[in-house]
């Protein structure tokens, strides 16, 4: 029992630094190129600006969580 | 690093840091985390008008997540949530029109304040007493250990039978609730509970999980682990809908929500396998504190003058 929690921790410890990585090219790839232009939108199409704000938050939400969920199961597997 | 938006220069880690704490509780208790959200942007220097939009935003995508995984584990009641969703937003609406009536009176910040006081410590203090009950009364409960699949999701509470009088309530459409285990239920007290919801949601801010977790379990008698992921996709409607007016009104910073979200990503996960490793009544006496938190914050704001 002590030796699969162990193995759990583990897996989800790299699955944080893998995911750590992801997120800070993230960071610099996607939030720089998207910043002016998504403050242009917002100061000029408001309308606009909503529903690609809530396009940008969901669609992020679905693929992140898709990505971490497959780390998860990757590492899981790599772990056994 | 400088979000344009809002005109604010916050470190990307500290968002995500508070992203990942919003997550776990927002995994395991169902609630939006506005609580902690709200003032931790304040502390930053974000304007209260970004603040709550902003907050909106990252709400909608953790709860996806968290809604994702709770409908996987069987936790999310589809009809319920969508029923919800209707009065929520509806009540949403009769808050935000009871805040501008009494801005129009010019002691909106003293009776908001008052009534989140007085709610907060209310939800907590009967929480506490009714999960306390419980699990005194049901000891099995408690010493079930790990709890698995649909047996550690039939609940108990000790408000029960107040709870099976509610359900019994016969008034004009009765549905039924066949994944929450309700086989017949009043279609005007599920509206009128996520109304309810919904008005605290607009009067204090947030999602107001806080109010309707509890609600949906002592209220309607769904058990506590289908409230908890009922209540978060419930919530992905209802902050869809609050992110999208907020946003037209120039009071949301997307690009804070979306590096706030990459720590909930992980943090509802977490949140979301933790609720299987306990049962209901323990769930709802972990939950005591979230409420006393948000009491606490609005406490301090009244002594000190400061807005966190």
């Amino acid at each position: 029992m002590k030796q699969q929690a162990a193995k759990s921790l583990r897996a989800f410890a790299i699955e944080l630094a893998v995911y750590a990585v992801l997120v800070v090219i993230y960071f610099f790839l996607v939030l720089h190129l998207l910043g002016d232009w998504l403050y242009r939108l917002e100061s000029h199409h408001r309308y606009v600006y909503a529903g690609v704000a809530l396009l940008l938050i969901a669609g992020q939400a679905v693929v992140l969580d898709t990505v971490t969920t497959l780390l998860f199961r990757l590492l899981r597997g790599r772990s056994r | 690093m400088y979000f344009p938006i809002s005109h604010s220069d916050i470190n990307p880690i500290y968002l995500v840091v508070v992203g990942f704490i919003i997550g776990i509780l927002g995994g395991f208790f169902g609630v939006g985390g506005s609580f902690i959200a709200g003032p931790a942007l304040r502390l930053m220097g974000v304007d209260w008008n970004y603040a709550v939009g902003t907050d909106l935003a990252h709400i909608v995508g953790k709860s996806i997540v968290a809604a994702r995984h709770h409908r996987t584990l069987g936790n999310v009641d589809l009809k319920l949530g969508l029923i919800m969703a209707l009065g929520t937003i509806a009540g949403a609406e009769g808050g935000a029109q009871l805040i501008q009536a009494l801005k129009r009176s010019g002691n909106v910040n003293s009776v908001v304040s008052f009534v989140a006081i007085v709610v907060y410590v209310s939800i907590s203090a009967f929480m506490l007493w009714e999960s306390r009950k419980t699990l005194q009364t049901d000891k099995r409960t408690s010493q079930s250990g790990p709890a698995k699949g649909a047996v550690s999701k039939k609940d108990h509470s000790a408000f029960g039978p107040v709870t099976r009088s509610i359900q019994r309530m016969n008034i004009w459409p009765m549905i039924s609730l066949p994944t929450s285990g309700i086989p017949k239920i009043s279609l005007w007290i599920i509206l009128f509970v996520a109304f309810v919801g919904g008005l605290f949601s607009g009067f204090l801010g947030g999602g107001a999980g806080y109010i309707r977790m509890p609600s949906m379990v002592y209220v309607l008698g769904i058990p506590t682990h289908l409230a908890v992921g009922t209540d978060l996709f419930e919530i992905v409607i209802s902050a869809s809908y609050g992110t999208i007016t907020h946003a037209i009104k120039g009071n949301v910073d997307i690009l804070i929500a979306l590096v706030m979200h990459t720590g909930a990503v992980v943090g509802a996960q977490i949140g979301v396998v933790a609720t299987q490793y306990f049962a209901g009544p323990k769930i709802r006496l972990a939950f005591v504190p979230l409420p006393l938190i948000g009491a606490a914050i609005v406490i301090y704001t009244l002594l000190t003058g400061h807005k966190l």
